[in-house]
């Protein structure tokens, strides 16, 4: 395992993500649930990064912190330089909208719209026109793979084109960060490789990826491992293997 | 502004696509909001109706007659003291008119004495009863509204002479020639022959209680040779200027107390009536029954509502997950709100819409089979009809629509 905890091979682009000492506390009935008990992390732009961790050890939480779909309890946030734990409801539905990219395990599309309505909807929710919304939509969807399957709806998809098109709905308004949570745990392995593969592509045209899983083999994909349990980080690692297995590839 | 409409349109493919999907369901809960309308709009054509039947009983009156008459247009108390007044008389009209043409600037045109009686009219086999047999004089018809259907009112010479002639209404006519013409042929009145002149077209009823086509017409003093036991007399005033019909009154009532020479501390012992006095009488009891009816049909509206709601919030429930994903692609409160006020707004104006036309076809039929049904649709009533829909769904929906706009999203996104 040639692991290297060293700051001389990571990416050296702006700060987008900034947290610091960050805690979360949940009640459950009497007891108070303290799911992160002071994290700090800095993601760059244009890095690949894999959160891992057994389940209770707070990735989920930690994720929902970056997806700016809950706010800490305690610490810093600050996404592009700005303090999201300051922000309101609609202030974060605006970051959500234009900064992050979400791709769920389960797909999350909308049953009963077209790959082009699922990929769209951020366009709707951003105020763009219709016209240049389709000719963006179509793009990403012909930009994933899946040009011909535009005007299909998710049932007349597989699983791993249904994934796309949620790719393809997380790029749409170009975020700063994709935010795929255990893309791959609803396919089988080899649907799920190609997903890593697209994902990793998406990274090697300059996207920010964060990926957050439990298995190792997925986990591998990415340049940086962030292992969490009980709440604290355990360890930050940067991997030079499989950056060196993707440059041999190439 | 421009992203509120694409919001606005997106939602609502989105409320169309989930009318489709979930066809059982719509349909059912647009079902209650139908009933609800239907019966609530066909109330509302009743309401109207009656309305139209009463204008249209009160022109009857014209409004620029004043009837003077032994009882006022009114529920009284004290009826025993009415009971015990002194009969109008014929003979006031003759006062009245001489007083009137010495007055300079008077407010009144004529007094037209009219004195009525109910009595059979026979024609050979045929017997008509209970009809309203009224002597006047020629000028009588200037005071009402009634056209002919055939032949003319009396003259002034026949109602001077006293000519056994008469004029008789719709349904008297209809009764006793059947197929022929009346005119020209004689009716018998307690025994007694009359030529028929004239036939009055139809005048429909007075609130649907007495028929106003049930009338015989006759010179006056032909009607007191024969008809004087328990008639009752009562004059009719017509005025120069209905705008100035209190002044009218005021005059007349003078007029009144000369005839019957009472003295200044005596009250009036006489009642002048109008269309508008008989109106604010009838007007509450009109409209208790219009509330009470739109009351009552209105608690069929307010079960579809329910429906509407109950629904909105089985969908809220059902797309949790959805929700949570559109809150983490970037909605807003305010578009989840929207989109669920759509849906539950959309099924209720189809409801509504679908309700109306189904008022509008009964009532189309109720109008065919029953012609004198009063039935009144209009297009206030199709306006008013469509707002209560709108207004069910925005408001009925607004509960379930919120509590979905408020959803955490991260519980949302969990919730399976």
């Amino acid at each position: 395992m040639d692991k290297l905890n060293s700051d001389v091979t990571r990416p050296r682009g702006p700060v987008v993500i900034d947290i610091e000492s960050i805690t979360k506390d949940y009640v459950m009935g009497e007891e108070i649930v303290r799911a992160l008990r002071g994290v700090s992390l800095q993601i760059r732009h244009n890095e690949y990064v894999a959160i891992m961790g057994p389940s209770g050890s707070g990735k989920s939480t930690l994720m929902n912190m970056f997806g700016c779909l809950d706010t800490p309890t305690s610490g810093r946030y600050e996404f592009n330089g700005e303090d999201v734990a300051a922000m309101n409801d609609d202030e974060l539905a605006a970051i959500r909208n234009r900064q992050i990219g979400f791709v769920f395990q389960t797909f999350n599309l909308l049953p009963r719209s077209t790959s082009l309505r699922n990929v769209e909807l951020p366009l709707i929710y951003a105020g763009m026109d219709p016209e240049a919304r389709v000719e963006r939509a179509t793009q990403v969807l012909v930009d994933v793979g899946l040009g011909d399957r535009i005007h299909h709806k998710p049932n007349e998809l597989s699983g791993g084109q249904r994934q796309r098109v949620a790719i393809a709905r997380a790029l749409v308004n170009n975020p700063s960060i994709i935010l795929a949570d255990e893309p791959t745990g609803d396919l089988d392995s080899k649907t799920g490789e190609e997903i890593m593969a697209l994902l990793e592509d998406l990274y090697s045209r300059g996207n920010t990826i964060i990926l957050v899983t439990h298995e190792r083999d997925i986990a591998r994909h990415a340049r940086r491992t962030v292992h969490l349990r009980d709440g604290i980080i355990e360890s930050d690692e940067v991997d030079v293997i499989p950056a060196m297995e993707a440059i041999a590839a190439s | 502004m421009k992203r509120f409409r694409y919001e606005l349109g997106e939602s609502w493919k989105i409320a169309v696509a989930q009318m489709r999907s979930n066809m059982t369901r719509s349909t059912l809960t647009a079902l209650g909001v139908i009933i609800g309308i239907v019966a609530v709009t066909l109330m509302g054509t009743a309401i109207g109706g009656i309305q139209v039947g009463f204008d249209k009983s009160m022109a009857i009156f014209g409004d620029d007659v004043l009837y003077v008459g032994q009882w006022p247009w009114k529920n009284v108390d004290d009826w025993w003291n009415y009971r015990d007044r002194k009969k109008i008389k014929t003979e006031y009209a003759e006062g009245l008119n001489r007083m009137i043409a010495m007055t300079p600037n008077s407010n009144l045109a004529i007094a037209i004495p009219t004195s009525s009686v109910y009595r059979s009219v026979k024609y050979q086999d045929s017997e008509v009863n209970n009809v309203l047999v009224r002597g006047t004089v020629s000028d009588y018809i200037i005071t009402s509204t009634f056209d002919f259907k055939e032949g003319r009112f009396f003259n002034e010479l026949e109602s001077r002479n006293g000519a056994n002639v008469c004029v008789i209404g719709y349904d008297v006519a209809d009764a006793l020639f059947p197929s022929a013409s009346p005119i020209d042929k004689s009716v018998l009145i307690n025994g007694q022959p009359f030529k028929v002149v004239g036939v009055i077209s139809r005048q429909g009823s007075f609130l649907g209680l007495f028929s106003l086509d049930s009338i015989v017409v006759m010179p006056l003093p032909a009607f007191q040779k024969y008809f004087t036991a328990k008639s009752e007399a009562e004059v009719l005033v017509k005025v120069k200027d209905k705008t100035k019909l209190a002044d009218a009154k005021d005059e007349l009532a003078g007029l009144m107390r000369r005839v019957r020479g009472l003295p200044p501390e005596k009250k009036d012992d006489f009642s002048i009536n109008e269309q508008q006095a008989l109106k604010s009488t009838l007007d509450p009891i009109k409209d208790s029954i219009a509330i009470a009816g739109l009351f009552i049909t209105g608690l069929s509206l307010f079960v579809g509502a329910i429906g509407i709601m109950n629904i909105t919030f089985v969908s809220v429930k059902e797309r949790t997950k959805e929700i949570g994903t559109r809150k983490a692609l970037g909605a807003r409160r305010r578009t989840i709100l929207l989109q669920f006020l759509i849906e539950s707004t959309a099924l209720c104006f189809l409801g509504g819409f679908i309700g109306l036309a189904f008022a509008y076809v009964m009532c189309f039929g109720i109008g065919k089979a029953f012609p004198f049904f009063p039935i009144h649709f209009s297009f206030g009533l199709v306006l008013a009809g469509m707002i209560v829909s709108v207004m069910t769904g925005l408001i009925w929906g607004f509960a379930p629509a919120w509590t979905a706009s408020r959803l955490d999203p991260v519980t949302a996104l969990r919730y399976e």
